[in-house]
């Protein structure tokens, strides 16, 4: 006798091992459909970004406050003795500053001439709060709590304090998830700012907490790029505009094929504590 | 009916806790597994079914957000659910030993599953490192949490399990 049949006077139930075999196929097309159309991201964001964003925002901001009280307690023993030697360093710094004041002219200069500093104004841009970082320990990504009523679309660039964040791979109606590009998955496309050479940055779990990230295929034939470089991202880059700070070289070693080199940099973002960001409304006009 | 509503509510502020609070409290960048510990628990507490269908609805909250493929997370959390479902015949409300053992199995499984799928298969091979610095912390750290929260939800079981037979009374 089947066991889903139906006895008089009993609750019609599925047995477990069915449920669970309908359950896996019904997960398997899910997976499928996703790969290959974009069907769920519309309905399915926005009925869940309905019933768990409001809730998230709230007791996010409980979250930091707890955090950041208990981040004072254990501060104000080593603030009282640091205050001392600050006030040392004070004298030295105002010494240094003086000094810094010439550099400024310097710095300047360089800047008009890669006209950097206008490209970054020139974007508009949408300031948002993160609400939610990936339940996972696996990968790096967050919600920040604005979506496409504010405007969000996919792929628009996120930046943090100056440099790049990453980018917005999924959009629902009040909040889109960010990757940033420490992601273990994420590679962007970068130049070395002084030498224009090409190299990929490509995000990598096991270096995450050291707060660096690895660079490959960097193409430098006359050896001009060093150690505390900038670099930025590239012209060639199909996700990202060109010219957003990513980092400063902090090693770099020759690959075994004699051809390119490799190495590591610090990205000027501290990827533990981004609480706010600042979305550039404009992606990158690709010729399709 | 009530059961499923306790259960939804259960999973969505599990969900949120973990991804705000838990995420801010977290040490070395390393949070507990909460939506694992529902899962598990419900598994061995209610049963197969029970534990296949949180489980299923703990993994599309991640999926939605967090993942990748809509149906991945689900995949996995649903079997482990199942899984736990199995120890039914083995629970009693007064041991703790039995859940903490399961739910610790249950995270471990479920983080080795993550790694070799979306890792090994990504031609990452320094297991050690991921197996030292990933899934060691969260497994100790989940089970610490588990300690804390596992009375909480007994206590909801107990009551909600109160409350059916007192209808199934009423219903004779």
């Amino acid at each position: 006798m089947s066991p889903v049949v139906r006895k008089r006077g009993e609750k019609f139930t599925i047995p477990s091992k069915y449920l669970l075999l309908i359950l896996t196929i019904v997960c398997c097309i899910l997976m499928v459909v996703t790969f290959s159309t974009n069907l769920f991201s519309t309905s399915l964001n926005s009925v869940a970004g309905f019933v768990v964003v409001p809730f998230q925002e709230g007791i996010s901001s409980v979250g930091t406050w707890i955090s950041a009280r208990s981040d004072e307690l254990g501060q104000i023993k080593t603030v009282l003795e640091t205050n001392q030697t600050l006030q040392a360093k004070v004298d030295a710094l105002t010494i240094e500053n003086t000094q810094l004041q010439q550099e400024k002219y310097e710095l300047n200069t360089l800047r008009n001439l890669y006209k950097l500093d206008e490209e970054y104004s020139e974007y508009k841009k949408t300031g948002a709060r993160v609400i939610a970082r990936d339940s996972g320990n696996w990968y790096h990504s967050f919600t920040i709590d604005k979506g496409s009523d504010d405007g969000i679309l996919l792929d628009y660039n996120v930046i943090a304090s100056g440099g790049l964040v990453g980018r917005v791979t999924e959009v629902g109606s009040n909040w889109s998830k960010v990757t940033s590009i420490i992601d273990d998955n994420a590679n962007v496309s970068a130049m070395v700012l002084a030498t224009s050479d090409n190299m990929i940055v490509s995000g990598d779990l096991q270096l995450m907490e050291e707060g660096s990230i690895r660079f490959q295929q960097l193409v430098d034939s006359a050896d001009k790029v060093v150690v505390g470089d900038k670099v930025v991202t590239s012209m060639i880059s199909d996700k990202y505009l060109p010219g957003i700070l990513i980092g400063y070289i902090s090693s770099i070693d020759k690959d075994a094929n004699n051809l390119t080199k490799s190495g590591y940099l610090t990205p000027i973002v501290d990827f533990e504590h981004i609480d706010e960001v600042l979305v550039i409304m404009q992606t990158k006009e690709v010729g399709q | 009916m009530r059961r499923n509503i306790v259960f939804t509510l259960m999973v969505i502020v599990c969900f949120i806790l973990q991804s705000t609070l838990f995420k801010s409290l977290s040490f070395g960048g390393i949070s507990p597994n909460l939506l694992i510990i529902v899962t598990s628990a419900f598994g061995f507490m209610r049963g197969k079914k029970a534990g296949l269908s949180i489980g299923f609805f703990c993994g599309l909250l991640q999926d939605i957000f967090f993942g990748q493929a809509i149906g991945f997370y689900a995949l996995i959390y649903m079997y482990i659910g199942f899984t736990n479902g199995i120890f039914n015949r083995f629970f009693y409300q007064e041991d703790i030993r039995m859940p903490l053992a399961l739910i610790s199995i249950s995270d471990l499984a479920y983080s080795m599953i993550c790694y070799v799928l979306l890792f090994l298969l990504n031609a990452k091979f320094n297991f050690g490192y991921y197996f030292k610095h990933i899934i060691m912390p969260e497994v100790v750290y989940t089970i610490l949490i588990t300690i804390i929260i596992y009375p909480v939800i007994l206590l909801i079981h107990k009551s909600l399990e109160k409350k059916e037979k007192r209808s199934e009374k009423k219903f004779v």
